[in-house]
């Protein structure tokens, strides 16, 4: 069951008729997710991929019983999107779309707060993964392999990079969480993390954070004091400059704090398999909970 | 997108903001006239000269003066136009380069008539990332690096978090003019100063108004004699007016042609460059890059498409700094089919006519092998790698090769 997504998830796209939405509904349904149908506002009623088209979310939950929603509607709208879902009884609403402004993210955060059984996860992320049953994102399925590592991310490609490493190893992933690299992001690295070192079904924790903001020292904090599983960390952006955006909107260096090495300090100090090299992300997990010494 | 002082004293304007009032000029000449229309309003000769640029710390690098009369308004305006201003914040600090002025602010002298009667504030407005909501930060120690009192004396810098929902309370205004120690008319103008100041941080779209210093004057009024705007880029789409006031001067040129070409591309010092899809992965490629002997030249992301023409300028934009000694492009096919990236490599390169140093391509992903093979069998000085930790030790092979040579 892992966590999140699995594969009796009633999932929906909203955005469905767009490219985009299109696009990646196909590759979700391709690979077995179980997608109801999709909210376009102004098409309801239309079949698109098979599927209805439903104008509002609250359609969409009424008549195929949704219950997930994975959002590629633009960033002026995205916002709005979030809170249609959260109103309308979704409960895990996945916000694929980058370029969301901050202040709209702040107050969707506040919006949400009224709904203490949802959970956004986003924006500015590639999806929530459980590998041979759902999908929920734009991240390429065939490179995971159902398993028992977890992973919480805040970028896209270079997750995976981690999963291939994982597979590569012989290991496989329950679910992958890539939470986003915006400032202001729905599920925190910490929260992320917990709902894994709260899964039966995970064994390890591969968490991979970057440059900016306070939230894998918050993670760190949460594994030093409830940690039950072995956690391998990577951060992004040792060599990055500060007061520079780099790609991500939420990867900029502004304090001391907010640097590669202040971050993969306190990890290790709070009992965090830290690697330096992202080349050797998949092969310290596999070291670590097979009982062989690691680098650092 | 950041904004020169003159641009952000005007957003604050717009919403009832007073500020130190001034006048931009690109020459000798139009400061005079400034300095004339200035002079009819204060009753004074007496103006200030300040530098216009993308940097902090002007005043350290000779970029304000005071100019008392006509003849050294003209004295200082034409040394700091054309100057190259060097500050703490300018690229490479003040031994590097400095930045060149294009454009100074005459403004008038806010201090006047009684200097010792004025006092100096720090007021700033941003995001806290972790409680994801606005906050007001403000001190009675202004003029100063906040960084530098939040460290030696952290009890005189305040906090005030504003509710997303209700936004911006009368009360908090009221705390932020007592904890200042404000009593009277200039209370009052203070309460007003940050009530506006909040309106126009969440109306523009910003994510960083630092007023350092804000100012009581000798009669009480309260007004932003600095101010450093910071706007979010996500966000220009609905204000068209602001984007307007961008100053590509300001930037890097090449990384003003990156954005043409929807490329991600930040300048760095080292020499390695690098080519990778998905910010994340970039800067991690930029880590392998240090932990390979090497420094990054650049962060560079071609974003999901990484078709022939795209690779091509990303090519062009890496070569053009003289520093790069290898290039590594890393790239992880999901949805993008690595054959097809490798086929893009092979043709951009081969429209280039040749590239100079030596390359290193790593794919990993979809197709990956017929990628390989494309790459090996193109004929080019290539080398490839299908993982990270072998496209790691090529950069070392690549880099010792050139000690060596």
């Amino acid at each position: 069951m892992a966590v999140l997504v699995n594969k009796d998830s009633r999932v929906i796209v909203q955005g469905f008729t767009g490219k985009e939405g299109t696009f990646h509904a196909t590759q979700m349904i391709e690979y077995g997710t179980n997608v109801v149908g999709g909210v376009t506002p102004g098409k309801g009623g239309q079949t698109h991929l098979d599927r209805p088209v439903f104008n509002t979310v609250e359609q969409a939950v009424k008549e195929a019983g949704a219950d997930t929603s994975v959002i590629f509607v633009p960033p002026p709208f995205a916002g709005d999107a979030i809170m249609e879902a959260a109103a309308s009884g979704i409960k895990v609403i996945i916000c694929i779309t980058e370029g969301i402004p901050v202040q709209d993210m702040v107050k969707v955060k506040a919006y949400l707060e009224d709904f203490e059984d949802v959970r956004l996860i986003g924006p500015n992320c590639p999806g929530v993964i459980t590998p041979g049953e759902a999908k929920c994102g734009i991240m390429p399925g065939f490179i995971h392999k159902p398993g028992r590592i977890g992973i919480v991310s805040r970028s896209g490609t270079l997750t995976y990079e981690a999963v291939d490493q994982v597979t590569k190893a012989g290991m496989g992933q329950s679910t992958c969480i890539g939470i986003g690299g915006d400032p202001i992001v729905g599920t925190t690295t910490k929260e992320a993390v917990e709902l894994l070192m709260n899964d039966p079904e995970t064994d390890g924790i591969i968490m991979i954070g970057e440059i900016g903001g306070g939230m894998e020292a918050e993670a760190a904090r949460y594994v030093k004091e409830h940690g039950t599983k072995p956690v391998v960390g990577f951060i992004a952006g040792q060599t990055a400059p500060k007061g520079r955006k780099m790609g991500h909107a939420g990867a900029i260096i502004g304090g001391k704090d907010d640097t590669a090495a202040a971050k993969m300090k306190i990890m290790a100090e709070c009992g965090i398999h830290v690697v330096k090299s992202p080349a050797t992300i998949g092969e310290t997990m596999r070291r670590v909970l097979q009982g062989e010494p690691v680098e650092g | 997108m950041n904004l020169h002082e003159y641009q952000g004293k005007e957003l604050l304007k717009q919403f009832g903001v007073p500020v130190q009032e001034g006048i931009v000029a690109t020459s000798v000449e139009e400061a005079v006239e400034a300095w004339k229309t200035i002079r009819e309003e204060t009753g004074t000769d007496v103006v200030v000269v300040k530098a216009q640029i993308h940097a902090g710390g002007r005043g350290k690098g000779g970029g304000v003066k005071l100019a008392k009369n006509l003849d050294e308004l003209k004295e200082h305006a034409g040394n700091i136009l054309g100057m190259m201003l060097k500050t703490p914040q300018t690229p490479g600090g003040l031994n590097g380069p400095g930045k060149l002025v294009r454009k100074i602010l005459i403004a008038e002298d806010s201090y006047r008539p009684d200097f010792d009667a004025c006092e100096e504030y720090y007021v700033s407005i941003l995001t806290d990332r972790e409680k994801k909501c606005n906050v007001i930060i403000y001190s009675t120690e202004g003029g100063m690096e906040i960084e530098k009192v939040a460290e030696e004396t952290p009890h005189l810098v305040h906090k005030e978090y504003v509710d997303p929902e209700l936004g911006l309370q009368a009360f908090q205004t009221r705390k932020v003019a007592f904890n200042l120690g404000l009593s009277g008319q200039a209370f009052k103008n203070m309460t007003k100063f940050v009530a506006a100041l909040y309106k126009a941080f969440t109306t523009s779209d910003a994510t960083l108004f630092e007023i350092n210093p804000c100012l009581k004057t000798p009669d009480d009024r309260i007004i932003a004699v600095d101010c450093k705007v910071s706007l979010d880029d996500n966000a220009l789409f609905r204000h068209k007016d602001l984007e307007a006031w961008r100053d590509t001067d300001e930037e890097d040129p090449t990384e003003v042609e990156a954005r043409k070409h929807d490329l991600n591309y930040v300048k760095l010092d080292g020499n390695v460059g690098c080519m990778v899809n998905g910010a994340g992965l970039a800067m991690a490629t930029m880590d392998i890059i240090k932990l390979s002997g090497g420094e990054p030249a650049n962060f560079l992301d071609v974003g999901g498409t990484a078709d022939a023409t795209r690779v091509e300028h990303a090519f062009r934009i890496i070569l053009k700094d003289p520093a790069v000694k290898a290039i590594l492009i890393n790239i992880f096919g999901g949805i993008v089919r690595c054959d097809r990236v490798a086929q893009g490599i092979v043709d951009a390169y081969k429209n280039l006519g040749g590239v100079d140093v030596p390359i290193i391509v790593r794919l990993q992903g979809t197709n990956a092998d017929i990628a390989k093979k494309i790459i090996d069998e193109s004929g080019l000085q290539v080398y490839s790698a299908i993982l990270l930790q072998e496209a790691a030790d090529l950069v070392k092979k690549v880099l010792e090769e050139e000690v060596n040579a």
